[in-house]
């Protein structure tokens, strides 16, 4: 499947191979020609000059209920009685959503001794709570949290369902969305309504975070989105806010075939990457791996932790709990220092929010310098030791 | 046992570059390569197999020449291979994309095991092992780290979670995904590798899996790409002027001056 | 420089040059540092089939010769001759059950090493016999089924690692050298302990130990060849052996060359990079041009060696003593193109310097194989009087 380019009135002009993100169209004999590369993202139908390219209209099987289907709701995810935080994300964003629809916020809460949860739900902008309270539902097995939150979805039929990209959230959810059979992008980092067909405008990175690609859901619904914790805002917290409680029943048949023998409550990552104040980042620029010890050095004279790079990682050079990026962890440190960093765009939204950059590479063209609030281009094993000596200069003076 | 591995071709996203012109992917000479999530599935299902016995299956859905990923895992020490290749699965999401991979593993014998890396480098949405155990009506146990225990019957394991890890008993047949902590990929091996240089991969279209071409590629598929864009970078750039000695110095006096760093006691 | 490599020995190559950078660079300062022996990549060697080489495809090998033998230990040192050590002990180890082993012993051993189950050892040096191997002290006296062997030996690498160990012992002290024996002793032969590990200069992640016998009783089936030909046992594996040494030269000054070239390049003094001064170009151009030619030996030796030929000691014994010359040159020159830099721990031709160092002393000294040449030389020009 591809666009389909009228040859009549293509000029050959070239304007859609600049256009195409994925270099899917090539140039032969003056005329545009499209090869498998293409997912039809219309980027090139767009900037034609004569209207050549048209994205193929590809007829769905209508869904009925998608008509009809109406609010939004959120998958209240609760371990062991703790919700994380993304949780709270989501009702301040699903409440954004729901304004904006004109329809009720809802938050679906499964698990087992959840008394007085739903309060927290309601104050944090819920009006509805669907509740199922079981002791099936104590642990987390994929498949009865699937059939119970499939039947709620299918009895009640909201248009949007939001949760968390946490990692429950991405083992249920796929599920979820596959037993209701309705669409489903993953690890959204941007959410907005087009209020004319009530359509989920769903963001999010792509090609390990190169690119950023809007998605929709046309015909099915709910329109479903896991949601990158750290990213929405949350809303304003009203104590006492009051809602209504819908208490959901399992059946009898519900069983999980999988089952929780222990629940181990711990984080072996000792890299606090996060919370860390000062991020010294080591990239491939280092040129081997006992390049660390020298980042490691510059990250304890500044009282911070070592990240990495994914190439880094990928190469062995360190642990992945070092890893920076999109498919590490997001950091927004107080300074953020890259060392032999080039700046792939998949390392760039994993600290581009830092509040000061500093960048050494050699290569003055490098990405990361497009970013980077103070930039050096220099050779880091003589810019490090120099920032260390003058380090170490200040601290003797100031003592 | 018999385990299918699913594994994906994808582009080296590490290598791939945003022009900063026209904010579009330079893809040139970036080369082609198996998911590296789907070297620890690969890595997972052969240990399971030096425990349990059996045989394993690499499964994979791409365009013609992702019959290399295939081969690449036949080096690796699979047993066999099957690609799923048509023009109608292209464009598909992974609605579309669990539909044919589910329908193939469905028309296989005895599968005990699937086992898939916990996401593609390139669509990063980890959808697609829990959509094929929803389809094949199997349980799963998504992001595993480490197995406990390994039988014909049941697989005790590790899944890590955001907050620690959870054993999980998973009677099998059912589902696995996989993180980088199930153990470091082995290399391939050299016999592995005169294997795959003759291996024919087998190939399968829509028609042989029973499936319509509304069914898969992007007909298939309820979500749809409306628009790709490059992410926005941020920051105003002052780039220091001066020897090594000079900007290394200069940066630390500027970050001091602003207190972003501080001396202290 | 191309040098027409079959299909097979571009697959050995490509693969040992894989697990070299992704396996072995991350963890070679480590391993250094902590004289660590490389449990892990050796278990990723065995994964990879490499150790199946050089055994016949009738024990599940792949039949391979010196040349392959010589890819692939050129490739691993390239990043660590630390691990080039432990792997190609094991070829050493396994050469003499290969060249004069009886079926049984072959059935038995060969396939345990040919998949990495067992790891080898070659045992001849002991400390007060090391190129003057004749005067070794070690007995294995006949008793009834059994020999008895009594002693020790000296700098055994992969001591302690290794299951299966051919020892060279004396069984009848009148006769000289052809009253030595080599026998295999396996790592739980009552009488057979491991003493201490060595601390060394350089390949500080192979493990160099002591094997201590006393009245060590192992089956006389253990024999290897017959008694009395100890010392051909020994000096047809070195024969075999030695252009790997050269091979290992060959990849610890390539890899030189790689971090000393790369460094002058983003090394900048007086404005310039450093490779552009000429002074430091021609170091990186005798380096590279040495080189070739160690190559070019070590595979045209390799290649000598595998079509079966019959006098290989001269030319085996040149490519060693010329590659692991310039080797040390190499890593010499290296450090120096690094300055400073390079004598500090921070970068690897610190470790490669002090690891050249051993590619010119075991296997026979240099001095030693210049002997060997020496004597060969001798003897072809009195022949051909």
């Amino acid at each position: 499947m591809a666009v389909i380019i009228d040859k009549e009135l293509c000029t050959g002009c070239g304007e859609c191979l600049e256009a195409c993100p994925f270099e899917a169209l090539s140039l032969q004999d003056d005329k545009a020609q499209v090869n498998e590369a293409c997912t039809l993202c219309g980027a090139c139908e767009e900037v034609c000059p004569t209207g050549a390219i048209t994205v193929p209209q590809v007829e769905r099987a209508a869904d009925e209920r998608a008509a009809e289907a109406r609010g939004v709701w959120v998958f209240a995810e609760q371990r062991q009685g703790a919700m994380p935080e993304v949780v709270a994300e989501l009702l301040g964003q699903g409440r954004r959503l729901a304004d904006e629809l004109g329809v009720e916020l809802s938050a679906v809460l499964l698990g087992h001794g959840l008394d007085g949860r739903a309060a927290e739900l309601f104050a944090l902008g819920a009006d509805v709570v669907y509740q199922a309270d079981d002791e099936r539902l104590a642990a987390f097995n994929d498949d009865i949290y699937t059939q119970v939150l499939a039947r709620v979805i299918n009895e009640h039929r909201p248009e949007v369902l939001l949760a968390g990209a946490t990692s429950l959230g991405r083992s249920l959810i796929p599920r979820v969305a596959t037993a209701v059979a309705t669409g489903l992008t993953a690890d959204c980092t941007g959410l907005a309504i087009d209020p004319e067909k009530r359509l989920l405008l769903q963001t999010r990175p792509a090609f390990g975070g190169n690119i950023m690609a809007t998605i929709i859901c046309p015909q099915a619904r709910p329109q479903m989105a896991t949601v990158r914790p750290r990213v929405m805002k949350q809303g304003p917290r009203q104590e006492g806010r009051q809602g209504r409680l819908v208490p959901v029943e399992l059946n009898p048949q519900d069983q999980a075939r999988t089952q929780v023998l222990e629940v181990v409550r711990a984080l072996e990552e000792q890299v606090n990457l996060t919370g860390a104040e000062v991020v010294v980042t080591g990239g491939r620029g280092l040129g081997q791996p006992e390049g660390f010890a020298l980042v490691r050095k510059l990250a304890t004279a500044l009282g911070g932790v070592v990240g990495a790079t994914r190439g880094t990682v990928d190469a062995g050079w360190i642990g992945h709990a070092h890893q920076v990026g999109q498919t590490g962890r997001t950091v927004s440190p107080k300074l953020y220092v890259a060392l032999g960093v080039s700046g792939a765009v998949q390392h760039l939204v994993g600290m581009q929010s830092s509040d000061n950059i500093l960048a050494v590479n050699t290569d003055p063209n490098a990405p990361i310098f497009s970013v980077a609030h103070y930039g050096i281009v220099g050779n880091l094993y003589e810019v490090v030791p120099a920032m260390l000596d003058r380090l170490a200069e200040l601290r003797g003076q100031g003592a | 046992m018999k385990i299918v591995v699913c594994i994906k071709q994808v582009p080296d996203t590490a290598h791939v570059r945003l022009d900063p012109e026209t904010h579009t992917l330079k893809r040139e000479g970036v080369e082609s390569i198996i998911n590296p999530f789907d070297l620890f599935a690969l890595e997972a299902a052969l240990r399971i197999r030096e425990q349990a016995g059996g045989a394993i299956v690499a499964l994979s859905m791409g365009p013609p020449q992702a019959a290399e990923v295939i081969k690449e895992a036949i080096g690796y020490g699979v047993d066999e291979g099957l690609l799923l290749s048509d023009r109608a699965f292209a464009g598909a999401d992974t609605w579309a994309t669990t539909a044919a991979l589910a329908a193939a593993i469905g028309q296989m014998e005895d599968v005990d095991l699937i086992v898939c890396g916990k996401q593609a480098v390139d669509g990063d949405t980890a959808q697609v092992g829990p959509g094929i155990a929803q389809r094949l009506g199997r349980p799963q146990v998504a992001f595993v780290k480490a197995f406990r225990e390994i039988s014909g019957q049941r697989l005790v394991v590790e899944r890590q979670m955001d907050d620690g890890f959870d054993v999980v008993d998973l009677p099998l047949p059912g589902l696995i995904t996989v993180v980088r902590e199930v153990g470091e990929p082995r290399p391939p091996s050299l016999k592995g590798k005169m294997r795959a240089k003759q291996y024919r991969v087998p190939v399968k279209g829509a028609a042989d899996l029973g499936l319509a071409p509304e069914q898969v590629g992007l007909a298939g598929s309820y979500t749809q790409v409306v628009k790709v864009f490059a992410p926005q970078a941020t920051g105003e750039r002052r780039v220091l002027q001066g020897s090594a000695q000079e900007t290394g110095a200069q940066a630390v006096d500027l970050l001091v001056d602003n207190q972003v760093i501080l001396l202290g006691s | 420089m191309d040098y027409f490599f079959s299909e097979e020995q571009v697959m050995i190559r490509d693969l040992c040059r894989q697990i070299a950078e992704e396996r072995i660079k991350p963890v070679r300062a480590e391993l250094d540092e902590k004289e660590q022996f490389p449990s892990e990549i050796m278990k990723a060697l065995a994964q990879a089939d490499l150790f199946q080489i050089i055994i016949p495809a009738e024990y599940g090998g792949l039949g391979g010769g010196c040349l392959e033998n010589c890819i692939a230990v050129e490739e691993l040192s390239r990043a660590c001759c630390g691990v080039s050590t432990s792997y190609a002990a094991c070829f050493l180890g396994a050469y003499p059950i290969l060249l004069f082993g009886s079926q049984e012993q072959k059935d038995k051993y060969l396939p345990l090493i040919g998949n990495g189950q067992q790891y080898c050892a070659f045992a001849l040096t002991e400390s007060a016999s090391g190129s003057d191997a004749g005067s070794i002290q070690t007995e294995a006296r006949r008793d009834g089924d059994f020999y008895v062997l009594n002693g020790s030996k000296q700098w055994i690498t992969n001591g302690g690692q290794a299951g299966i160990y051919t020892v060279v012992a004396i069984t009848d002290r009148s006769k000289g050298a052809r009253g030595a024996t080599a026998f295999i002793v396996e790592a739980d032969d009552p009488g057979f302990t491991v003493g201490k590990k060595e601390r060394k200069l350089g390949i500080r992640a192979s493990a160099t130990a002591e094997l201590i016998f006393s009245d060590c009783r192992i089956p006389a089936d253990r024999v290897l060849g017959k008694e009395g030909l100890g010392f051909v046992v020994a000096m047809r594996t070195f024969d075999k052996s030695r252009p790997g040494v050269g091979a290992q030269a060959v990849g610890l000054a390539q890899g030189a060359l790689d971090e000393a070239a790369a460094f002058a390049r983003v090394r900048k003094q007086f404005g310039k990079p450093i490779i552009t001064f000429q002074a430091v170009a021609h170091m990186l151009a005798d380096m590279a041009t040495e080189i070739e030619a160690a190559r070019a030996l070590v595979y045209a030796t390799a290649r000598f060696i595998d079509s079966g030929a019959k006098d290989i000691s001269k030319v085996s014994a040149m490519a060693k003593v010329f590659p692991s010359d310039v080797a040390m040159r190499a890593a010499t020159n290296a450090v120096q193109v690094f300055g400073g830099h390079g004598y500090m721990r921070d970068y690897p031709v610190e470790k490669m310097m002090r690891d050249a160092k051993i590619l010119q002393i075991y296997e026979g000294t240099n001095q030693i194989q210049r002997n060997v040449i020496g004597q060969e030389l001798n003897k072809e020009y009195g022949r051909s009087k």
